[in-house]
């Protein structure tokens, strides 16, 4: 039954204290003691920041909406100080996210240290997502309990490394608990199949 | 007996039967999400917005009241067992709560968190009683455009105190404010960015986007972030304290509790500083101050009691001015205006009986956390002990078929769905959602108090600088604009006397 999901990755042990504080018990992974070697084992396992390509793609991304927004606010009628029209405040938003946009730009033009990196695991994100997109498009035309029963498995089965049986037997147990609830006790309307 | 009264009235409410069941509801359930691990106060409440749907307002404010301080407390659980902080607020509860937890003094650790965030939580409601009538009086005379200076100063704030980069989190909260544009302008009748689409004409609804942002996205973001996951929790035993142990703690407590109170009110984050504040107050008013981070219940206690004070002052700006302080309370300022409450100045004259509700419900969530917490500490051990892999699904499902029944809306799901990726993609290129929340929730106040002050000033912005308390929030407006930058000059130096003094300490051990 155990899960296969724990990949460790590779934690440089944390450095000991000299004045050895009290810590036996398991050696397989290194537990760091003090607020500082704590804080230190936490940088080394988060995530590298996102970097420069990552930094110019979002700050094109905002830059764009930014643009677009402005032009349709525009659109909409800017009006005069005095008399603002309903494309004032938008364009006033918008306009602010583009300046920032391109000061983002130049600002974190070598990556800064926000952000995190996609990995080989963002994947399962994707994959996840598109389940739930499934779900959603599904639901109206064969209720919910069986896009239910397949995100559970998906989720399970291969985002979680359950087993074929714990995976199939947990399944239908939310499924069901889920339908007892929502449905039977209190009385949703949920499009359902049943 | 004119302040009493209404105060008195209020605690007539909340201790209706039903209102204490919902109480109970919210608290055990709050702790329930809390409690699995990546799920922060604002993710569980926003999971959980739809269950105060369809419930009478008082009733639905006091089980948002459960929810918050149960989702709080969940926080700490995974602190101290798994070493997790479940938020910011409580990343300094690991230093000493899970070495504790690893000596076996776990319940110890957990029993200890939850007498001094009652206390806490207490006091700073005791506070909350005195000073919310006298900031609303003084800000029942708040024009437009002090609403306006008041509401820029509060995204920026928020803005600005979290933490990451500056410029991303205005961009995310220029974002907030464009979104809350969206659908028919209520000064000129104008559709505005619906592009033709029925469901948008109405505006976006602020329950699909905390929803998605922060509950989808968290959960995204965990499936892929699980593999780094996590020893099985630490054992706990013998709940309650020992009284040498709450003697030695009571010190903590006492000042976590002042110094969160009056930490709490100021805008942006005053939880997080509180507890970080009350830590370091408390390893240096230590006679050894050796004994931190290696299990001293000082470390637990302090900023556990100072971070509840804090979140519970919080509500100060809130409530009195209609000002969330941080995303936390963005949530609750959106769950409160569907009940269809305007948290502002007017609350307390206008409606006292809901105000003090609200308020009073505050001291049965508080008491009720402390009576369930310690014999519910077993059955969240026993939910940290399920895998992720069977926990993530489900909450998935509780978030998707809960937003469903907000409006029984396919459109609403997919809004979640849209965002949850939105709210996803933004973590991982380094914007916080906290602060497009927020300014989504002040979007549309923000809007119309500014179009209103240029149609009283004759579209004349220097006007704002002629009447002194709008004056005075846009000076600080300024000030905190620019401040990042002093602040990154000061850190500098301050980080080299540190390094100094490390090498100093060490010479001296």
């Amino acid at each position: 039954m155990q899960a296969k999901h724990v990949e460790r990755p590779p934690v440089p042990a944390a450095p000991r204290a000299e004045s050895g504080p009290v810590q036996p018990e398991d050696d397989s992974s290194p537990e760091a003691l003090t607020p500082e070697e704590l804080a230190a084992q936490w940088e080394a396992e988060a995530p590298e920041p996102a970097g420069p390509v990552a930094n110019l793609a979002s700050s094109l991304v905002v830059l764009a909406l930014g643009c677009a927004g402005m032009a349709l606010s525009v659109g909409l009628g800017l009006g005069t100080p005095a008399a603002p029209s309903a494309g004032m405040w938008p364009f006033i938003v918008t306009l602010i996210a583009a300046v920032m946009a391109v000061v983002q730009l130049i600002v974190g033009r070598r990556g800064g240290q926000d952000g995190e990196k996609f990995s080989a695991m963002s994947w399962y994100t994707v994959i996840g997502f598109a389940t739930l997109i499934l779900m959603v498009v599904l639901m109206p035309l064969i209720g919910f309990e069986i896009p239910a029963l397949l995100l559970c498995f998906v989720w399970m089965r291969w985002l979680g490394g359950e087993r074929w049986r714990s995976a199939a037997l947990y399944s239908v147990l939310v499924v069901v608990a889920f339908y007892a609830i929502f449905i039977a006790a209190l009385g949703t309307t949920i499009p359902r199949l049943f | 007996m004119d302040f009493f009264g209404p105060v008195l009235d209020g605690f007539g409410t909340v201790l209706d039967p039903t209102n204490l069941l919902y109480c109970l509801l919210g608290v055990v359930i709050g702790m329930l999400i809390g409690v699995l691990p990546g799920l922060g106060p604002a993710a569980t409440i926003a999971i959980l917005l739809p269950l105060t749907y369809g419930v009478e307002p008082v009733t639905a404010i006091i089980m948002l009241a459960g929810i918050f301080y149960g989702a709080q407390y969940g926080g700490t659980i995974t602190s101290v067992l798994l070493r997790l902080p479940g938020e910011a607020s409580s990343v300094v509860t690991v230093f000493d709560g899970y070495v504790m937890a690893k000596q076996g003094r776990a319940g110890t650790a957990l029993g200890i968190a939850a007498i001094g965030s009652f206390i806490g939580g207490t006091i700073a409601i005791v506070g909350l009683t005195f000073l919310a009538p006298l900031v609303a009086s003084f800000a029942l005379d708040f024009g437009p455009p002090e609403y306006t200076a008041l509401a820029l100063l509060g995204i920026l704030l928020v803005a600005t105190i979290s933490g990451g980069s500056k410029i991303k989190a205005i961009i995310a909260a220029a974002l907030g404010l464009f979104l809350a544009t969206v659908g028919r302008d209520g000064f000129t009748g104008a559709e505005r960015f619906t592009f033709g689409n029925l469901s948008l004409a109405d505006g976006i609804d602020f329950v699909p986007i905390a929803m998605g942002l922060f509950g989808v996205g968290e959960i995204l973001y965990n499936l892929e972030e699980r593999h780094r996951a996590v020893s099985a929790p630490l054992k706990v035993a013998n709940v309650w304290p020992r009284r040498q142990d709450l003697k030695q703690a009571s010190g903590a407590i006492g000042r976590g509790s002042v110094l969160g109170f009056f930490l709490g009110i100021l805008p942006g984050g005053g939880a997080t500083i509180s507890s970080l504040a009350s830590y370091a107050l408390e390893k240096k008013t230590a006679k050894d101050p050796t004994r931190f981070g290696k299990g001293a219940i000082e470390g637990v206690a302090g900023p556990e009691t100072a971070n509840n004070a804090a979140a519970t002052s919080s509500f100060i700006p809130l409530l009195t001015l209609g000002i969330p302080a941080n995303a936390t309370m963005a949530i609750i300022f959106g769950a409160l205006l569907i009940q269809g409450v305007t948290p502002g100045p007017q609350l307390i004259s206008n409606d006292p009986e809901l105000f003090w509700g609200v308020v009073n419900s505050m001291y049965i969530g508080n008491i009720l956390l402390l009576i369930m917490s310690i014999p519910l500490i077993g059955v969240f051990v026993r939910i940290l002990r399920i895998r992720a892999a069977i926990l993530a699904p489900i909450t998935a499902l509780i978030t998707l078929l809960g937003a469903y029944t907000i409006r029984n809306s396919m459109f609403d799901v997919m809004l979640v769905v849209m965002f949850g990726a939105v709210g996803y993609l933004m973590k991982k290129f380094g914007f916080e959602p906290g602060p497009l929340v927020l300014a989504f929730v002040l979007g549309s106040l923000l809007e119309s108090n500014l179009r209103r002050s240029l149609l009283v000033l004759e579209g004349d912005p220097s006007g704002f600088l002629s009447r002194p308390i709008s004056a005075t929030l846009l000076v600080v407006f300024v000030f905190v604009a620019v401040w990042p930058m002093i602040k990154s000059a000061i850190d500098q130096r301050k980080n080299r006397l540190v390094a100094v003094q490390a090498v100093k300490e060490k010479e001296n051990a």
